[in-house]
């Protein structure tokens, strides 16, 4: 469950919420795994920027407090498909999202929902690392300064620091510019500040590909221990690390779509990590796994 | 093969290598080597022009300080700055009044040009939908008026706001609002170049946190670009206080012998008031003029060089 913050969006205590989908399915003839609940229910979501269709017809679920990787081609959709699930979508002139987007059970794109009061429960780290030109402390501060978090703010500033794995690398120089950070603890300067603000799901937009495999092998290191706590979803071009750190995988591809001859991002198969990896279902999946493809 | 792994002469090759080597080196070096004479004359040519361009440039400001200090110099002390202006006794004929005045006008731009520039420009390049025909139908006219002619916006300032819907009259008010307008579009510019050059993942870093975007841009976007739109503002101001031909429909004309305000009475500019002095036949009033032009130079390179030490010093990479 959300911790109960603000906004129309976590108005969800008493509801039900169902386990469908691929979760179900999985937990049939899966391994013995606890029962989970969806964070998201993705009902046939279309994504448009202007009249093209960037990705088409999506129906998955994203259980709770797990690693769920978009996995795919470039230009399939994957990127564009998580932005929309904490409406940083809304900041592109043109995007329209429509069908289902379910957040515990709540359509996101309803009339109620506010995006800015989403983001603050959504969190969301990017490609490049993109820490604010400012102190260290300053960065993680930003969040709970901007939503009136209430606490001591030293305080929340070395818890998110400690969970972000970067406070012994940063305690004694917090005033220091973050720019003078390495690419690697720049990015977990960003986790840490996505942190700040208690959400309750980060989105990974891949969050390795500007970093070198040490750094990389502290992110994953970070992400395994971030599941506990947060849903985490992570885009990746990089295979192994889906295979490396994430419950489950969702594969796209591209289509090419006859009637607009435009290229549209679709969801091939959505499964267990292990399973799409060594026994995937649809042989686009295989293709792509296996290197032959993408 | 010797361990020597270098080629070249040191390893023993048998003869028809060693042609064959050589043979290659020379193709290379030709294909290196410029062997068009016609090529290399053009080039000079071009850079010659170019060297001229540059020259009649710095020679012309060159000339102009000379002139200014040579035909100033006895009128280059204190006195310049404490007396009045006079026609009487030109000998003692000073700026004071037009520099307060000069003073006055551009403490009233400063006030107008920066919130309503930096304003304009945060909501053009933040807020404003670039798809909207509206908005590009005022970006392109922001453009335009960067260009259109000061003595235009004079008249402007004498029909709105000396006269007509304002009617201030002539005083150092209407003075500032008219070179406010002139300058505005210098200001909006500039600083929505500065704010461009934020990049957008600061904005989405913010928002991705909750922020709502007034926030993102107060927050991050704005301080970010503060030394670029410092730098467009001083520069704005720069143009301001050289002005002359927009003052002089607005009433910075007269010999003004009192201290300026800013809502009553006439007033004078530096500008201004060389111009009247170098008009006017007396050869103290020429020394005059000429020494006023000093103190404009030194005043327009001071203040250009603290822009560029801005910039260069806030100067950041991303």
């Amino acid at each position: 469950m959300p911790k109960a913050t603000t906004g129309d969006v976590v108005s969800t205590e008493d509801q039900a919420v169902p386990t469908v989908g691929v979760t179900a399915a999985l937990n049939e003839d899966g391994p013995a795994r606890e029962q989970t609940v969806n964070t998201f229910e993705l009902h046939k979501v279309n994504v448009h920027y202007g009249d093209m269709l960037a990705v088409k017809d999506v129906s998955l679920d994203i259980p709770h407090n797990q690693i769920t990787a978009f996995i795919g081609p470039s230009g399939c959709g994957k990127s564009t498909l998580l932005r929309s699930l904490n409406r940083m979508n809304d900041l592109i002139p043109g995007a329209r999202v429509s069908g289902d987007v379910l957040y515990h059970g709540v359509n996101m794109y309803g009339p109620k929902i506010d995006p800015v009061q989403v983001r603050t429960v959504i969190g969301m780290v990017f490609q490049k690392p993109n820490p604010f030109p400012k102190s260290i402390y300053d960065n993680v501060a930003f969040g709970p300064r901007i939503l009136k978090m209430k606490g001591n703010l030293d305080d929340m500033v070395e818890s998110s620091l400690r969970r972000a794995a970067l406070w012994d690398e940063v305690k004694d120089r917090l005033k220091d510019n973050a720019f003078g950070m390495s690419g690697g603890q720049q990015q977990r300067l960003c986790i840490a500040r996505a942190i700040a603000v208690q959400p309750d799901v980060i989105l990974m937009d891949e969050p390795c590909s500007a970093l070198d495999p040490v750094s990389t092998g502290k992110v994953e290191d970070l992400m395994l221990e971030l599941k506990k706590e947060y849903t985490i979803v992570i885009v990746t071009h990089n295979m192994q690390q889906a295979a490396r750190v994430s419950d489950l995988t969702a594969f796209f591809t591209v289509a090419a779509m006859d009637q607009t001859n435009s290229r549209t991002g679709v969801l091939v198969e959505m499964d267990e990590t292990r399973n799409i990896f060594s026994n995937p279902k649809d042989e686009r999946t295989a293709n792509y796994v296996t290197g032959k493809f993408g | 093969m010797s361990d020597d792994s270098g080629y070249s002469s040191r390893v023993a090759m048998p003869m028809r290598t060693r042609t064959a080597v050589g043979g290659a080196r020379e193709v290379t070096e030709a294909l290196l080597s410029s062997g068009d004479r016609k090529k290399k004359v053009r080039g000079i040519i071009f850079v010659s022009i170019l060297l001229l361009g540059l020259t009649t440039a710095l020679l012309a400001i060159a000339a102009m300080i000379t002139w200014a200090f040579i035909a100033g110099w006895p009128r280059l002390d204190l006195s310049l700055f404490t007396n009045v202006p006079s026609v009487v006794l030109p000998e003692n004929a000073g700026y004071r009044t037009a520099i307060l005045g000069t003073l006055y006008v551009i403490g009233g731009v400063i006030l107008l040009i920066v919130p309503l520039g930096v304003g304009a420009a945060i909501y053009l390049e933040e807020f404003a939908n670039p798809r909207n025909p509206f908005n590009r139908f005022v970006d392109l006219n922001i453009q335009n008026l960067a260009g259109v002619p000061s003595i235009v916006f004079g008249i402007l300032g004498l029909a709105f706001i000396v006269r007509g819907p304002l009617s201030l009259g002539f005083v150092a008010a209407a003075g500032s609002l008219t070179l406010a307008l002139l300058v505005l579009p210098t200001v909006i510019l500039a600083s929505r170049e500065a704010l461009r050059a934020v990049p957008s993942s600061i904005r989405d870093g913010s928002l991705a946190l909750g922020a709502t975007v007034w926030q993102a841009v107060s927050k991050q976007v704005l301080p970010a670009a503060f030394p670029g739109v410092l730098t467009g503002v001083i520069l704005a101001v720069a143009r301001a206080i050289g002005e002359a031909a927009p003052l002089l429909l607005v009433g910075a004309v007269t010999f003004v012998t009192f201290d300026p305000s800013f809502f009553e009475g006439g007033y004078s500019t530096l500008p201004t008031m060389i111009y009247s002095y170098a008009k006017r036949p007396q050869d103290e009033l020429q020394t005059l003029a000429a020494a006023g032009v000093v103190v404009m130079l030194v005043l327009l390179i001071l203040i250009n060089s603290v822009a560029i030490y801005l910039r260069n010093r806030f100067e950041r990479t991303w």
